[in-house]
């Protein structure tokens, strides 16, 4: 109950040092940190932003749930944004090229996204398998690289023909390739949701996202051979795990989701890859993400609901002719302090266990029975 | 057949750096006399090339001395982004001077912060690091609109003040410009070369040069120097010794921001003369790879980032230039197919061959490299770096490590 308590007060107090010091940043730059606040509040939770805040949140769950899963066994995918994007574009093009019908269309644009995530995802993977080759700065490298590929791709193969859209882009899909959006179920259960705020159904896909990943993680032998290797990778070895191959399908397993971070407005209103279509930066918020919600699905949601809330807040911070900038900050003190706090809460933690292991084994504790009622030990 | 190596290392220290300059540049000239792309080497090539290899350079030796210590600073970007606004804002209020102590100052804060976190509470590097990322694009992008126009602005006016440029050796411009003009090979080469590093240099790349000695001085040559890299090798050996591990830590990331705010701050003056978001466009990842390239030794920083910074020179380049590169490419797989043919490995032997091949007939059936992809090359140099030399790298025996003492 008490670690219990400690896990929900750190990211409490994070958010609460963050909050503290962008008030006194604001007073220091003579805004008034009191009005800031109070448009957040006020506008923010209007309905308008809340759906914007949702649509948002959608790919940060899907990036966060990524990023999340190389944590599970300590690699760090710093890739997922060369990833996303690399994938998008496939998607994109893919989709535009062929025409299928409606729920067909849809599976194939997803599976192409994942597919070329993956496989991007597989070039540190590989290196890091069979050259050792830290994933960290291959995965910088490929992030770059990935922008290169994408904008030669797009200029000179994949762009629609400049006579069909002056907009350097990908063909636009045709309607079977798009989600439709979810105004329609909403208001029908009373909602009322006015119609030129789209809710927009990736947000379902991102839930199946986080229900797949929990299920891979913590009910499948892969995802305990997974955690074990993270977790501690002689004891995995040594049970018979290869660490080599869960390097690789990790790393692969985590591209297949990062190729899914880049539709949601390809495969809703945009229907075509352009450079403003898909947004930029979404990997390296995955990676914030991951590590306010601590790889657990339902963290991550929160997690994700929350940045995306930060940003969605700044269009009134602005209308209001205030810093909108000051939710980046938040946002960048928020995660900072949060690792921190996690790290101080997983010290005091384990230090109890520790004094508790001792107190039990020294003074007070129950000894061990002496007669032969002990459980017996089988060996496996 | 001795490998080698062990020749180069015969060597002495102060000679090789001459000794790799001049096989660059008769590489360059090399391929200049090939393909007649005269501006491969001309002067204002060369002069583009050390301004921008002085940014990655101040980056990737800021992670130097943080991986010394057995620190990862991944946050060095987000550090530069420190230096280049505080740079900026310095420039605009108080003067040039005043912008470089600032953004140095703002590039140490960074390192602090970082230090704080990875040192103090015992974060994970990496996780520090982009943390001090988004924090630092965060935090200027803020700055940006409540001191410059309002809340959509994206940089800042120009600074009015430049730092002074200086002719070092005025007397020799003459008789180097002549010989450069005579298009002799290698001389010629050698002297656009000198020409570009020694007139008209900004005071700051005199600066950032002058570190690198110093560096190595302090880190190889003193005490404090031992300390902090023992540290970076074996904390709990440098402990047992009296070692202030924390101490040395601190300050091996502290001055590594401060590093690549300079770096940061070499953006603003060299270039822009003013602030804009997004402006360090990934070099402090660059400066990195820069310092990995090099082994984690001063010298060897300065060939990459040498190295990066003439290929990021390339950009700006009329095609003829840029397709001359191919060629580049070509000559330095044969030349390290010679080396391994020296060694007697035929499989990778054969395999650079092929690629300097496939490298000479990219270069004869087409008219232009993809521009798109140029600015990538040191990304994907990079890349081929750490998958075949990565055996030969040895970084920081405690690199990236977590250390508490008593193991706590």
């Amino acid at each position: 109950m008490k670690r219990l308590i400690l896990q929900f007060a750190a990211p409490g107090l994070a958010i609460g040092f963050a909050l503290l010091v962008s008030a006194l940043m604001l007073s220091i730059t003579e805004y008034s940190a009191a009005e800031v606040f109070n448009v957040i509040v006020t506008e923010g939770f209007s309905k308008v932003y809340l759906i914007e805040t949702v649509n948002r949140a959608a790919p940060y769950y899907i990036s966060g749930v990524a990023v999340a899963v190389g944590f599970k066994m300590n690699l760090f995918n710093i890739g997922v944004e060369g990833q996303y994007k690399l994938a998008a574009l496939f998607a994109a093009a893919a989709a535009g090229a062929v025409s299928l019908p409606a729920p067909i269309h849809v599976v194939f644009t997803l599976l192409v996204a994942m597919v070329v995530g993956a496989a991007w995802a597989s070039i540190p993977a590989i290196l890091k398998a069979t050259r050792g080759v830290s994933e960290v700065i291959s995965s910088i490298m490929l992030n770059a690289i990935a922008l290169g590929v994408g904008s030669f791709l797009l200029g000179r193969w994949l762009r629609a023909p400049a006579s069909v859209s002056p907009v350097v882009g990908t063909p636009s899909t045709d309607p079977s390739a798009r989600l439709p959006t979810l105004n329609g179920l909403l208001n029908s259960i009373g909602l009322n949701i006015p119609d030129a705020n789209r809710v927009q159904s990736y947000i379902l896909v991102a839930a199946v996202v986080g229900v797949i990943y929990h299920i891979l993680i913590w009910r499948t032998r892969f995802g305990y051979d997974l955690r074990a290797t993270g977790s501690n990778p002689e004891a995995a070895g040594a049970s018979g795990v290869n660490a080599k191959r869960m390097i690789v399908t990790a790393m692969l397993l985590s591209g297949g989701f990062a190729g899914l971070i880049g539709l949601s407005n390809i495969m809703g209103q945009a229907g075509r890859y352009t450079d403003v279509s898909v947004v930029s930066g979404l990997g390296f918020t995955g990676i914030a993400i991951a590590l306010l919600g601590r790889n657990h699905p339902v963290g991550i949601a929160f997690a994700a609901l929350l940045w995306a809330f930060m940003d969605a807040v700044q269009t009134p911070l602005s209308n209001a002719a205030l810093p909108k900038q000051i939710t980046a900050i938040m946002q960048g003190i928020t995660v900072l302090s949060v690792v921190i706090a996690y790290e101080v809460v997983r010290r005091v933690g384990s230090r109890q266990e520790a004094s508790g292991l001792r107190r039990d084994t020294t003074e007070g504790g129950e000894p061990p029975p002496i007669d032969g009622t002990s459980p017996k030990v089988v060996p496996a | 057949m001795k490998a080698p190596l062990a020749l180069l290392a015969r060597i002495p220290r102060w000679a090789r750096f001459p000794l790799y300059l001049a096989g660059g540049m008769s590489v360059l000239a090399l391929a200049r006399v090939l393909t007649g792309a005269q501006q491969l080497t001309a002067e204002n090539t060369m002069r583009s090339a050390i301004e921008l290899s002085i940014p990655i350079a101040m980056a990737g030796l800021g992670g130097l001395w943080a991986e010394r210590a057995g620190v990862v600073n991944i946050g060095l970007e987000g550090m530069m982004i420190l230096g280049t606004w505080f740079g900026a804002f310095g420039g605009i209020a108080y003067g040039p001077w005043w912008g470089v102590a600032l953004g140095v100052a703002g590039g140490a804060v960074g390192g602090l912060i970082h230090a704080i976190a990875t040192v103090g509470f015992g974060v994970d590097h990496i996780i520090s690091g982009v943390a001090i990322n988004l924090l630092g694009v965060g935090a200027t992008e803020f700055l940006t609109s409540v001191n410059w126009d309002g809340a959509s602005a994206k940089e800042s006016p120009a600074i009015p003040e430049s730092l002074p440029r200086v002719d070092l050796i005025p007397f020799i411009k003459d008789p180097l410009r002549d010989l450069a003009g005579q298009g002799r090979f290698l001389l010629s080469d050698l002297a656009d070369f000198f020409l570009a590093a020694t007139t008209n240099i900004s005071v700051l790349i005199l600066l950032a040069g002058a570190l690198f000695p110093l560096t190595y001085f302090v880190l190889w040559k003193t005490p404090l120097g031992l300390r902090l890299r023992s540290v970076g090798e074996d904390p709990d050996a440098a402990d047992s010794l009296g070692v202030n591990v924390y101490a040395m830590k601190f300050l091996a990331v502290t001055v590594s921001g401060a590093l690549a705010g300079l770096g940061g701050v070499s953006l603003v003056y060299l270039f822009a003369q003013k602030f804009q978001s997004g402006q360090t466009n990934g070099r402090g990842f660059i400066g990195l790879a820069a310092m990995i390239f090099g082994n984690w030794r001063p010298g060897g920083l300065v060939v990459g980032a040498g190295l990066f910074g003439f290929m990021d020179s390339m950009q700006s380049q009329i095609d003829e230039t840029a397709h001359a590169l191919l060629i580049v490419a070509a000559l330095v797989f044969v030349i390290t197919a010679v080396y391994t043919a020296v060694k007697r490995r035929w499989v990778p032997t054969g395999l650079l061959l092929a690629t300097a091949l496939g490298c000479w007939y990219w270069y004869a059936s087409t008219d232009e490299l993809p521009r798109e992809l140029i600015p990538y090359f040191p990304h994907f140099t990079t890349l081929l770096v750490l998958v075949f030399a990565s055996q030969r790298l040895r970084m920081p025996a405690a690199d990236g490590k977590v250390w508490r003492r008593g193991g706590r």
